[in-house]
Parts: structure tokens; C-alpha cells; sequence
């Protein structure tokens, strides 16, 4: 009964969102508008199939935990047995509830833009008219050939559970951050296809666009961050970034995006670059979508299982290009009406941030090129090559260092025309401690790659780049630092610490494999670790042999980590879990390799002794995008903010509009 | 009594158990390393730029399976014999096609992808300034 409901609700989100869509074209094709035509009806029918999907995933979450087995995807991803938690996030974790997932977080955003945004009404129904569109789209594809609730007869007894690298927390927040983040790009999207739709002129909407762009890709960040954190943990080698086409095809938006939300910064303040800010946001959705329709339609997996069930893929497809040539076509027809005024000097902050993005979208189209072309060499030519970490390293490696270098500078540079004399100034202590413990660093850890020691500079650089220009100010005690500038120095220094990280973890890291009886010891570096008796766990699904260790570090015990093998009883599968002994920002990660009848066990250690740097960096950067957004973000401004239930009254009443048109 | 039973009943677990891990995907033991440094550190190098291909985007330097340490063995194995590093790479590619390198060749039909890179850079940048010098006029 519950699934029925929530399949129904679903149908009639779709009913509400093809109105919603209809009522803008209405609205918009009118010629000039009432301000207010229509737009609470629109409002009302976005409140109304946002309730509907919202009711569909409720229930869908409940018949989870309610374990139905009777509904087809339940079956093929739950199991009764499984923790309550991966039973939920079980619900996104197979294309049916994912895709459910990104439209209801589709929905909540155009809820956020119907209710709080300050825009003007005819660029705001444009926008509602089109996230209609957008909903219904994915709403239909949902249904047709993705339905969540499609029931089974007989019942299954029992279900097939979720892949066991799946049910971990990391990989449990992961999509929805991750979902934030992309469809999150949506509202920039969809707001610059509104403006080129209305010719709108871009001081009215480029603050939205820039907040919306922050807003996105700072989860996107955290979301990225996450998944590849699971990675480095879950899947036991202590890799944490593969250039795994699925991987970088969530890293493309994210760099455009990065893009993004510096040149829409030039637009909102200058009200130049026009048509470079609505590009980077058509390209950066159209980066999603594309990356939906590899992930989802198994593409990327081997071009043979796009051909066995091609429904999935081809309507992805369709999806696609639709939006995306759509989009596209638009702004190539309406760009020239956006011709920006103000002149600025190549040397201003305007044209740091327009080198910013060259480089940034070279990168975005290096990743690109290197994802795609192995695919489509195979599908034209049948030759199958491998495009891998050295490819990736390599290429990038030379596009980023400019940018890299130049990095601290864009900050201080002025508008319109500026001179490096005092961005130079601000940056001499900064220069001048980059390069002593540069020096330092490379001495002590005896550096003889010339790429290794360029990127540790630079990473340095970055950081001390950052800070340094800060410090000046505040010792100045100057009252306009706003938190905006905080933001900007903790993710502009988040870069270099990010490649620090990296870097460092790459020089400094050792390891050692190795057999070891119980009650033996092993040392690395300065830790030894001593293998205790092993112990049998009886998990919830799952039992488990652990294999404590107890850490000591010279002479001073410092604990314990434990290091695990898992048997998952309903897919006969077995996982491994890592070890981590955490101290400050290093790690010993363990993993347990064969473990044999008389206990002995095959060890990977590895010490990795800047490695959580790598992380915090990333996190740094998207703490930088929060603090930038707690300074600009308003909620609606106007006078009348609408109640809630006001557009739904409207709706109800619709005789009365009727007679007061 | 109790403790007797629960350490037979944890004896039989672990050595079931061992069972189900001794052949997981996962399993890996010590390897022998070659006894000479030189050839150790280039198989390594080695090893860095061949794909497992029984996994997802992982080179054999990182993949614990069964193949990878095939593969590790059988390369440090013929860098011992004396063949020189591109000959093994050689051998490699005529057994299992270009798919095992991870750094595609620079041949015609990669052209595009080490090419397109610097080629976007060349002529964003030209862009750039091109735009530039009409801004400030």
C-alpha cells in the first residue's frame, strides 16, 4: 500500500511539475507580463511536486527499513539483516533510488529560489518554468524506465543485500553531498538559460548566479573529498585518488565550476565577462548531466553494457541533449546581446581571474579529453588503451603550475587596472619564507625530482600566499577585512595545503609487508607494532576476524588500531578493513592480507605521515566557500516575503483569480 | 569449562574463516623482492606504468591481486634475466595489447590526447589575449 502511495505521489509530482512548466510558457509568452502573473501558481505547483517526491522517497525509505520484499529494488539491494542506517542509505545506492535522490534534491532547490530568492519576477518564472522542466524530465525518466516501485510477485523470503564496500558511512553520505553539489549547478544553469531566454541585463542576476555557484560547488567539494577518503580506506591499498573515469567525471564540474564561481564574481562586481560566466554555467551542469549519463548508463564500465540494456542509456541520452544542445544553441544565438561594457587592464583582478579560468577549464578539458578519448578510440577504431595516473600527472602537472605560482597574486590585485608593485610587497615575507623553508624541507628530505620539489614550492607558496597578505592586514588592524576575505585566504590556502599533502605524503611515506604470528612484532620507522591475538566479532550481518595491534612509538605505547576481515553471510563475500591509527595529521594504515589456519597473518603496513593534509586541504576549500557565503548570503531582502501556504490558496481559489482578471 | 568451549568454538571460526579468506580477492603475501636494489627500483618503475587489468583503474604497483603479483614476479623476474626496462614494457604489450600501459604511447592515433591539452592552453590563451588587447582599446 505504502509503495502504491509513493508510486502515485510520484505520478502526481509529475502532473504538478508539467503544469508548473506549462503555466511559465503561458506566462512568458504573453508579451510583457503583470509582475506578479502566474508566479504563485508556479510557486504552488513546484510546493506541490516537491511534496510529491518528497512523499515518494519518504515512503520508499520506509518500505526499506520496513524491509518489503515485495518491491523489486528492495529486494535487489536490502537485506533484512542489515543495520538499520545502510538499510536507508541502501535506498541510493542503485540507479532507481539515486536518481529519486537527485530529483528531490532538484526539487528542493527550486523550493529554496521559489520562496527566497529577490529576483525579478520575469527572470524568476523563467527560472521556475524551467526547473519545472528539469523535474518533470527526470520525473518521466524515473518512471519509465527507473521506477523504484515496481513490485514482484511472489515476494521475495529474503533480499540480496548491498554490495558489502557499499554499507559505510562514508559511502553513505557520499551521494547526497555529492547530489548537493552537482545538481546543485542546476540553479546556475538554469538561471543563465533564464537570462539569455529573457535578455535579462546581468547586474540582475549575477549575484544570484555567484552565491548559487558557491553554494554548489562547496558541497560539491566535500562531497569529493568524502568519496575519495572512502576510497583510501575501503578499498585497502591506501590509493586515495584512481583518475577512474567515475571519479573524474564528478571532478569535471567541480573544476568548471571552480571557474565558475570566479568569473560570475567578475560579473556581479564589474559586470564584464558576461558571456564567459553564462558559458562556464551552461558547460558546468552540461558537465553533469554528462557525467549522469556515463555513470548511469554503463558506458564507462565497457561500451558492451550500453548495449545490452540500452532503455537506460539511449533516454539519458535523449535527456542530454536536449538541455544540454538546448542550452548551448541558446547561447550561442542570444550571446551577442550580452556584450560586457568597462574595459580593465590585463594586469587587474579581472584579468587574474580570467587567466584563472583559462587554466582552470584547460584543466577541466584536459580531464575531459583524457576520460573520454579511451572510449571513443575503442568504439571507432577497436584499439583499447589505458589512461592512467601518469598521463593525468603528467599533463596537468604543467598546466596547474602557472596557475599555481600566480595563485596568491589574483587577491591582490585591484579592479580594473592594477600594478604588481604592491601585491609584491604583500607577498615579500611570504616569498621570502616559501623559499627559506623550502630549502629547509628539501635539504632534510633530500628531494632530487624536479617535479616532486616544484610542486612542493609551489603547494609552500600557496600557502604562505595566502596567509601572509592576511596577517598584514590584520597587524594593520584594518577594519574592512570582511569574513569574504577570510573564505577566500582559507581555500586559496587550502590549495596548498591539499598539494602539500599530497606531496609530501608521496615523499615521506614507507612500507613494509610482511608475515606475522601472533605476539611477533613489526616495526617501521619509529612505530612498532605487536600482532595480538586475534578475535572472532559476530556483526549484524557480518562476522568479522580482528587483528588488534598495539602501536608504540620508541619506547612509549601509544594504543591500539585493529585491522579486520569481513565475511558478509548474504553474498558469500568478504571485505577488508583497514586498520587506521591516527596521530595528528599522519597515519599507519594496515592492511590485512592472507590470514592463515595458525593464525599467522600476511601485513601491509604503510606509514603515511602527512596524508590527512590531503583532506583538510579539500575541506579547507569548501570551509573557505561556507565563510564567503555566511558574508554575502541574504536571505529574500524584498519587502513581502510570501507565506508558505499563499500560493496553494491561490491555487485553490482559481475563480476568484479568474474574476479579479 | 565455558572458556574451553568458547576458545574451541573461536578456533573452529578462525580456521573456517580462514578458508573464506585465503581465497578473497584481497589476499596477498610478502613477495620476494629482488636481492639487487637496481633492478628492485626498476620494476618498481615499472610497475607504476602497467595497469592491473583484472581491476578497476588500478596499476599493478597498488593492485593486491592474484594477476598483479603474477605480473610483479614475472617482470622482476626478466629484468634479472637482463632484458633492459622498454624491452620488458615490449613484452608486455605484445602479450596483452596497449590496454596494459598506463601512459598511452605517443603514436598517431593518441596524437589527439597528448596533444589536445597543450593545443587548448595555446589557443585559450591566444583568446585571452586576444580579448584582452580589445578591452583596453
Amino acid at each position: 500500500m505504502l509503495i502504491e502511495i509513493g508510486h502515485y505521489a510520484l505520478i502526481l509530482a509529475l502532473g504538478l511539475s508539467l503544469i508548473g512548466m506549462l503555466v511559465s510558457l503561458r506566462s512568458c509568452g504573453g508579451g510583457e507580463a503583470p509582475s506578479s502573473f502566474f508566479l504563485q501558481e508556479q510557486r504552488g505547483c513546484l510546493l506541490g511536486s516537491w511534496g510529491g517526491v518528497a512523499i515518494a522517497f519518504a515512503l520508499l525509505t520506509f518500505s526499506y527499513v520496513l524491509s518489503d520484499f515485495s518491491v523489486i529494488t528492495i529486494v535487489e539491494n536490502s537485506h533484512s539483516s542489515k543495520p538499520l542506517l545502510y538499510k536507508i542509505t541502501g535506498v541510493w545506492g542503485n540507479h532507481e533510488g539515486a536518481l529519486l535522490l537527485w530529483v528531490f534534491i532538484l526539487a528542493s532547490f527550486s523550493l529554496l529560489i521559489a520562496f527566497f530568492s529577490s529576483l525579478p519576477a520575469s527572470l524568476e518564472r523563467a527560472i521556475l518554468g524551467l526547473q519545472a522542466a528539469g523535474i518533470s524530465a527526470f520525473l518521466l525518466l524515473i518512471l519509465l524506465t527507473a521506477n523504484p516501485f515496481l513490485r514482484r510477485f511472489p515476494p521475495a523470503l529474503e533480499g540480496r543485500d548491498l554490495n558489502p564496500l557499499l554499507q559505510d558511512w562514508g559511502l553513505a553520505l557520499h551521494p547526497p553531498l555529492l547530489y548537493l553539489g552537482t545538481v546543485g549547478f542546476s540553479v546556475p544553469f538554469f538561471c543563465a538559460v533564464a537570462a539569455l531566454l529573457t535578455r535579462s541585463p546581468a547586474p540582475v542576476w549575477a549575484r544570484f548566479l555567484q552565491l548559487w555557484s558557491l553554494v554548489a560547488w562547496s558541497f560539491l567539494t566535500i562531497g569529493i573529498m568524502l568519496g575519495s577518503y572512502w576510497a583510501y580506506y575501503e578499498l585497502g591499498w591506501g590509493g586515495w585518488w584512481f583518475w577512474d573515469p567515475v571519479e573524474n567525471v564528478s571532478l569535471l564540474p567541480w573544476l568548471s565550476g571552480t571557474a565558475l564561481l570566479h568569473a560570475a564574481l567578475v560579473t556581479q562586481k564589474r559586470g564584464t565577462l558576461v558571456p564567459w560566466t553564462l558559458f562556464l554555467a551552461v558547460i558546468t551542469f552540461s558537465l553533469v548531466l554528462m557525467g549522469l549519463f556515463l555513470v548511469r548508463s554503463g558506458v564507462l564500465t565497457s561500451v558492451h553494457t550500453f548495449a545490452v540494456s540500452p532503455a537506460r542509456g539511449v533516454s539519458l541520452l535523449i535527456l542530454f541533449s536536449i538541455f544540454v544542445g538546448g542550452a548551448l544553441g541558446l547561447f550561442l544565438w542570444r550571446c551577442p546581446v550580452f556584450q560586457g561594457q568597462g574595459s580593465f587592464s590585463g594586469m587587474s583582478r579581472e584579468g587574474g581571474i580570467l587567466f584563472n579560468t583559462l587554466f582552470l577549464t584547460s584543466v577541466c578539458a584536459t580531464v575531459l579529453i583524457g576520460t573520454l578519448y579511451p572510449l571513443f578510440l575503442e568504439t571507432f577504431t577497436g584499439i583499447k588503451i589505458s589512461v592512467g595516473a601518469p598521463f593525468f600527472n603528467l599533463t596537468l602537472g604543467w598546466i596547474t603550475a602557472p596557475l599555481l605560482l600566480l595563485l596568491p597574486f589574483g587577491p591582490l590585485l585591484s579592479w580594473k587596472k592594477s600594478g604588481l608593485r604592491s601585491a609584491f610587497h604583500q607577498l615579500k615575507y611570504a616569498g621570502s619564507l616559501t623559499l627559506l623553508v623550502f630549502g629547509l624541507i628539501s635539504w632534510v628530505w633530500g628531494i632530487r625530482s624536479f617535479f616532486l620539489g616544484a610542486g612542493l614550492f609551489l603547494a609552500l607558496w600557496c600557502i604562505f600566499g595566502a596567509l601572509f597578505p592576511l596577517l598584514l592586514r590584520l597587524k594593520k588592524s584594518e577594519k574592512s577585512i570582511t569574513r569574504a576575505n577570510y573564505g577566500s585566504a582559507c581555500a586559496h590556502g587550502g590549495v596548498g595545503v591539499m598539494l602539500f599533502g599530497i606531496l609530501a605524503t608521496s615523499l615521506t611515506q614507507s612500507e613494509t609487508l610482511l608475515t606475522l604470528y601472533p605476539g611477533e612484532k613489526a616495526s617501521l620507522g619509529e612505530y612498532t607494532l605487536t600482532y595480538l591475538p586475534p578475535r572472532v566479532f559476530e556483526g549484524p550481518n557480518f562476522q568479522e576476524v580482528r587483528f588488534p595491534f598495539e602501536v608504540l612509538r620508541k619506547t612509549t605505547v601509544l594504543g591500539q588500531v585493529i585491522a579486520s576481515k569481513r565475511f558478509y553471510t548474504s553474498r558469500a563475500s568478504t571485505t577488508t578493513e583497514v586498520g587506521l591509527f591516527t596521530r595528528g595529521v599522519a597515519q599507519l594504515y594496515l592492511s590485512p592480507g592472507n590470514f592463515y589456519p595458525d593464525q599467522r597473518l600476511a601485513l601491509h603496513i604503510q606509514n603515511k605521515p602527512f596524508v590527512l593534509l590531503i583532506w583538510g586541504g579539500g575541506l579547507m576549500m569548501a570551509l573557505g566557500g561556507i565563510l564567503v557565503l555566511s558574508d554575502r548570503w541574504r536571505w529574500k531582502d524584498k519587502g513581502e516575503r510570501p507565506s508558505v501556504l499563499s500560493p496553494l490558496t491561490r491555487l485553490v481559489n482559481t475563480k476568484e483569480r479568474q474574476e479579479a482578471l | 569449562m565455558r572458556t574451553v568451549l568458547q576458545q574451541c568454538l573461536l578456533a573452529f571460526l578462525i580456521f573456517s574463516l580462514c578458508f573464506l579468506f585465503s581465497v578473497s580477492l584481497y589476499a596477498f603475501a610478502p613477495e620476494e623482492r629482488s636481492p639487487n636494489p637496481l633492478i628492485e627500483e626498476r620494476a618498481q618503475a615499472i610497475f607504476k606504468n602497467v595497469r592491473c587489468v583484472v581491476c578497476q583503474g588500478q596499476s599493478i604497483a597498488d593492485s593486491e591481486a592474484a594477476m598483479a603479483q603474477d605480473l610483479r614476479g614475472l617482470i622482476r623476474k626478466e629484468l634479472e634475466a637482463g632484458l633492459s626496462p622498454a624491452e620488458v614494457m615490449e613484452g608486455l604489450v605484445a602479450r596483452y595489447g596497449e590496454f596494459i600501459l598506463m601512459k598511452p604511447r605517443f603514436a598517431p592515433h593518441t596524437w589527439g590526447l597528448w596533444l589536445a591539452p597543450p593545443l587548448i592552453l595555446l589557443l585559450g590563451g591566444s583568446g585571452v589575449l586576444f580579448f584582452l588587447r580589445r578591452k583596453q582599446s
